[in-house]
């Protein structure tokens, strides 16, 4: 893991920022629709969700774990919450809807945190069972029927912004608006408070952190518990941006937004990453994806182009240690 | 318990235990449902559960290896996907006029396909030293692409009978996917116990630098772990092949975290280096028992899989003090 790194100067986000930015040029000179109000503001529309999601799977990662079932923790706080709010509370409105919907989400990634902590379990151990857990219980508890039935506050969409552009309107809507919330939220926990430092120190190396007098019930709570709000609040307004719930909607969400959240800089083993690098992880992913559907690439080579994306940028990021190494022999 | 990278050959010690409990497990499991659940105990719920098990049975011999290897494989369900698309397509199109010799060879080249995919991640795993992980996450969203790719997201269906044959005959009773299975197994056991690259694969999983100083070529041992879990999709993707009788993209998806979860239930240390293939087998057939058993006490598929996941847990708190961690 301490292998020279041949991008160490501007670090995995700089990289990752002049990639993205190249990208950006290459796309809105090879097409006149990438640099156009509305598709920008589509782009962050539509990935706000991902966006949530990663913000707080960064946490997990820069505090040394991993965590499979939070697309799955969503899906059951949508429903939860909507089938609380539809039958007990009269439908509710915004403010209820997003206090719930942490609390509830918060909830599920403090029973990962318990069971991390109090029994030891590895993360990813722990994880595949309460990903097969929420799953199997949720499409048991819900038959696999979808709700169409939500309340208006969360029907129609909430727009922030509206300028003119050349065809009708360019709007950003309240999702964009959360993430960035969020997006702030994370980034100051982790850069600019002590308890954040003690994150990557926890992440780095656990037993010093411990022996320095961290509280390891604290960080695993915090980091799973924080996953687990932002996952409530992305499975909110992933049920606001499509209008309905669909139990096995998110399912399948959660490898490829963990490769992307690597992609920024994260690594597996702990006490590194940023919310910066998960942010544009995210984002070159769906710049990419976007882009080659303005280029009229067929949208079924779209996955295949990103897992190579992902491929190569893991094999670049490690060059260094393709390189020969003076202390060991050649031929081990 | 003895706690040393083993030796080659069966051993007793920490094994038998293993063995024992997933026994136990086992007859546990069979001997509850049978109370509980009316029709358990007849032939043809053995003959279905037999029937059902050799595909996740086949996709969890692939994900043992590398997690005995310290690593992952998250790609084996889509590597199934691969080479079954690839041997229905050339079952359909290429090797259409050669008659019966096109079955073979289809087959041979689906498997090569898996066992090409595998090696690929092994060297980036070997040589770019990136984790399994990643890897092998990439490499997954990489081959589901190419399935969709290839297909635009339909299907192949309609195979030659042989298939067909393949998928729902048997032979003494025995369903042959099942065979198919135990004779993975059975070839997975020889080489991880009674061969030099076996003990490599323990050994590096418990310790790669030893290793490496040991004078083994620990990129070779990776490289040959991830073509056999390759090979082993491969199959895993021959047998649902031959069971659905087409291949789409995505089917047995939902099996890929479940490999894992059998593997830890069966003992395998989420930090490589221990890990066996009978134990898996025996707690397979716990996890399909207790997913009949439920089936057929009116319980649906999903509470199953809440079942599995509780399981895994609760197995894990009880398992977890004995682990050695890295």
């Amino acid at each position: 893991m301490h292998k020279r790194r041949l991008n160490r100067r501007i670090g995995t986000e700089g990289t990752l920022f002049c990639i993205l930015m190249l990208l950006c040029v290459v796309l809105a000179l090879a097409t006149n629709s990438f640099l156009t109000l509305q598709n920008l503001f589509d782009l962050l529309n539509n990935q706000s969700v991902n966006i949530i999601f990663a913000v707080g799977l960064v946490v997990v990662l820069i505090a040394g774990g991993i965590d499979i079932s939070f697309a799955v923790a969503a899906s059951v706080v949508q429903y939860v919450v909507l089938s609380l709010l539809m039958n007990y509370l009269g439908g509710g409105n915004w403010l209820l809807g997003i206090l719930l919907s942490m609390l509830v989400g918060m909830l599920l990634g403090l029973f990962n945190a318990l069971l991390i902590h109090r029994f030891r379990i590895v993360s990813i151990i722990v994880t595949i069972g309460t990903f097969n857990l929420f799953f199997g219980l949720l499409m048991y508890f819900t038959r696999g029927v979808s709700i169409y039935d939500i309340p208006d506050w969360l029907y129609y969409s909430v727009p922030l912004l509206d300028l003119p552009a050349e065809r009708g309107s360019a709007t950003l809507y309240l999702p964009a608006a959360v993430m960035v919330v969020m997006v702030i939220l994370t980034w100051f926990i982790l850069a600019r408070t002590g308890f954040g430092r003690a994150i990557y120190g926890f992440g780095s190396s656990p037993e010093s952190a411990r022996r320095s007098g961290v509280s390891v019930w604290k960080i695993h709570a915090f980091a799973y518990g924080w996953l687990g709000l932002c996952a409530g609040m992305a499975g909110l307004m992933q049920a606001h941006i499509v209008q309905e719930v669909v139990p096995n909607a998110l399912i399948g969400q959660e490898l490829p937004i963990l490769a992307a959240v690597v992609l920024g800089g994260a690594t597996l083993g702990g006490g590194r990453g940023s919310v910066l690098g998960a942010v544009l992880g995210v984002l070159l992913l769906a710049v990419v994806q976007n882009g080659l559907n303005l280029l009229g690439v067929t949208p079924y080579a779209f996955r295949m182009i990103v897992g190579l994306i992902i491929l190569i940028a893991i094999t670049t990021s490690n060059l260094g240690n393709l390189l020969p190494r003076t202390t060991k022999a050649r031929n081990v | 318990m003895n706690k040393q990278p083993s030796t080659t050959g069966l051993r007793l010690g920490g094994d038998t235990i293993e063995v024992a409990a997933m026994t136990a497990l086992l007859i546990g499991s069979i001997g509850l449902f049978s109370l509980l659940a009316p029709g358990f105990l007849t032939a043809t719920n053995f003959g279905s559960m037999s029937m059902q098990l050799p595909e996740l049975g086949l996709l969890s011999l692939a994900m043992l290896l590398p997690i005995i290897s310290g690593g992952l494989n998250l790609s084996v369900t889509f590597t199934a996907n691969i080479a079954g698309l690839m041997t229905a397509w050339l079952v359909q199109g290429l090797l259409a006029g050669m008659g019966l010799l096109s079955v073979p060879m289809a087959i041979i080249a689906g498997l090569a396909v898996g066992a090409a995919a595998g090696f690929l991640i092994g060297v980036i795993v070997a040589y770019v030293g990136a984790h399994p992980i990643l890897v092998s996450l990439g490499a997954m969203i990489f081959l589901q692409g190419a399935g969709e790719f290839l297909t635009r997201g339909g299907g192949i269906s309609g195979m030659p009978e042989v298939f067909q044959t393949l998928g729902s005959g048997s032979v003494l009773g025995i369903p042959i996917p099942m065979l198919i299975f135990l004779a993975a197994a059975a070839g997975l056991i020889y080489i991880m116990h009674f061969t030099r690259t076996g003990f490599s694969i323990y050994m590096l999983g418990s310790n790669p630098r030893a290793t490496e100083y040991s004078g083994i070529n620990v990129k070779r041992v990776l490289i040959t772990v991830y073509t056999i879990s390759g090979i082993l999709a491969g199959l895993a993707g021959m047998v649902m092949l031959a069971r659905f009788n087409s291949v789409r993209v995505g089917h047995g998806e939902s099996y890929l975290l479940i490999t894992v979860l059998a593997c830890f239930l069966a003992g395998a240390n989420p930090f490589g280096g221990f890990g066996r293939v009978l134990p898996l087998v025996l707690g397979l057939m716990s996890l399909q028992v207790i997913a009949s058993g439920m089936n057929l006490m009116g319980a649906s598929q999903h509470l199953a899989t809440a079942v599995w996941g509780a399981f895994l847990i609760i197995v894990m708190a009880l398992r977890m003090p004995f682990i050695k961690q890295s």
